[in-house]
């Protein structure tokens, strides 16, 4: 998978990488260096001003948007859960428009709970009756519903406390190892970056700054990479250790 | 002739008239919710035609009711009869609140939702059926209320031309100068008004969307 993309608005301008597949690539950077704007060009919600993006090798002109978008699992951070639908039709909506049997969206249901550490009895509660927490395993649970090869993930644990974040950050790696999707996961958090990442991909003002290894993310010699790194080690004595 | 005597001696007259006044207000306020939601659907989706049709349904609401059913008379099928006028033109006032409304409670929809809904793979179609429209029903409901509430006010107007309903009572009494006469008109289309107005309340009610996320 990989895609150019320069853009008119010069929000993203002529960035190119590819994500491998498997890996969980971090998109790094502070707000409005247009990480977000790179997820919705791959699901196509925004569209393309120029360049290339391809995925799953084919361009994503050549995809029907709704056929490209089911096989993309899409988290983000205020989780977007359908304030009018239960927690089990939240989770089914993917299953549901595909037109998948009752009783397999029920069972599949179930088994996404049981994955992202959900008790069933919450299956019938609205969202607004979860807690910030439960709400982002919703979301993920949700995501992974039609069991897509590709998860895109802005912020999804963003607006967390951070134990519950820690929490949810260690159930996605364990997950992310049995299930082996590709991953794009928005950040603004090093922390999180060098938590979750395989590889972490720095943008600053609609630039690729560097992508690197997260090892060598640390050592690069890069002026923002150092500048992050800096600010990053002066609360590294309470990182816990991995 | 006092209020409760004209009332008792009349009240198969005043029922009939009540019925007619209902039919009226029903057959427009359905009419212009037919209208009204899908022209309010279409300038969610075509911006550039936001502005021109709430302008023109503005300005159907300044033109005075009864210089409208004036102008309407002369139109061919509809002048022909006095109810089919009167409904078009309630038709034409009710259509603002609804249209407005429709607007307004699926542009206010969080950017997030959709967003989210879109990136799910929901068609145009199913995100206005599952997601736009259950979120908006309240505010659309909202609209419809608003609507009925001034249809019911604005039919007594209609007897003017001979459509009947209770304004019909209303006009009567005007002209033999009695107050019971006037009353027996006024109070029903008043109770019409306020039990419009309380049923949909509770609607709108039932309908209102769950605490939104924190």
């Amino acid at each position: 998978m990989s895609f150019t993309l320069p853009n008119g608005k010069k929000i993203l301008q002529a960035i190119s990488f590819e994500v491998h597949r498997g890996e969980i690539l971090i998109l790094l950077g502070r707000s409005g260096s247009g990480k977000t704007t790179a997820l919705k060009l791959i699901n196509g919600l925004l569209e393309l001003s120029g360049g290339e993006l391809r995925v799953d090798g084919r361009p994503t002109a050549d995809w029907d948007p709704i056929e490209l978008r089911r096989g993309i699992g899409y988290a983000i951070q205020e989780v977007g859960l359908l304030p009018h639908y239960t927690v089990a039709r939240n989770v089914a909506l993917v299953p549901t428009i595909q037109n998948w049997p009752k009783e397999k969206v029920s069972a599949r249901v179930e088994d996404l709970l049981r994955l992202v550490g959900l008790n069933s009895e919450i299956a019938s509660r609205y969202p607004h009756q979860l807690s910030g927490g439960q709400r982002q395993r919703v979301g993920v649970a949700r995501a992974l519903a039609a069991d897509p090869p590709i998860l895109l993930m802005d912020e999804p644990f963003g607006a967390l406390d951070p134990l519950t974040r820690a929490d949810l950050q260690r159930e996605f790696l364990s997950l992310q190892k049995q299930l082996g999707k590709t991953v794009l996961f928005v950040t603004h958090d090093l922390h999180e970056a060098l938590r979750l990442g395989t590889r972490i991909a720095l943008l600053e003002d609609g630039r690729l700054v560097s992508l690197t290894s997260k090892d060598e993310f640390l050592t690069s010699s890069e002026p923002l990479v150092k500048k992050y790194a800096e600010a990053f080690g002066t609360y590294e004595p309470q990182r816990e250790k991995p | 002739m006092n209020f409760w005597n004209f009332v008792t001696e009349n009240r198969l007259e005043i029922a009939t008239l009540t019925l007619e006044h209902l039919w009226i207000v029903g057959v427009s306020t359905l009419l212009a919710i037919a209208v009204g939601i899908p022209l309010g659907i279409l300038i969610t989706r075509k911006p550039a035609l936001h502005k021109p049709v709430i302008a023109i349904a503005n300005i159907m609401q300044t033109i005075p009711s009864l210089a409208l059913f004036g102008f309407l008379l002369p139109a061919p099928w509809i002048g022909e009869r006095a109810g089919r006028l009167a409904i078009l033109a309630l038709t034409l006032y009710a259509l603002l609140p609804i249209i407005r409304n429709t607007y307004v409670g699926i542009t206010g929809v969080d950017r997030a939702i959709i967003d989210a809904a879109r990136g799910m793979g929901l068609t145009d179609w199913q995100l206005l059926q599952k997601v736009e429209l259950p979120l908006a029903a309240s505010v659309i409901l909202a609209g419809i209320r608003v609507a009925l509430v001034i249809s019911i006010g604005l039919a007594t107007i209609a007897a003017a031309i001979g459509a009947g309903g209770l304004g019909e009572l209303i006009f009567r009494g005007l002209a033999m100068v009695n107050n019971s006469v006037i009353l027996a008109g006024a109070i029903p289309a008043a109770v019409l008004a306020l039990l419009a107005d309380t049923i949909l309340g509770q609607l709108e009610k039932r309908f209102a969307p769950q605490r939104t996320q924190a």
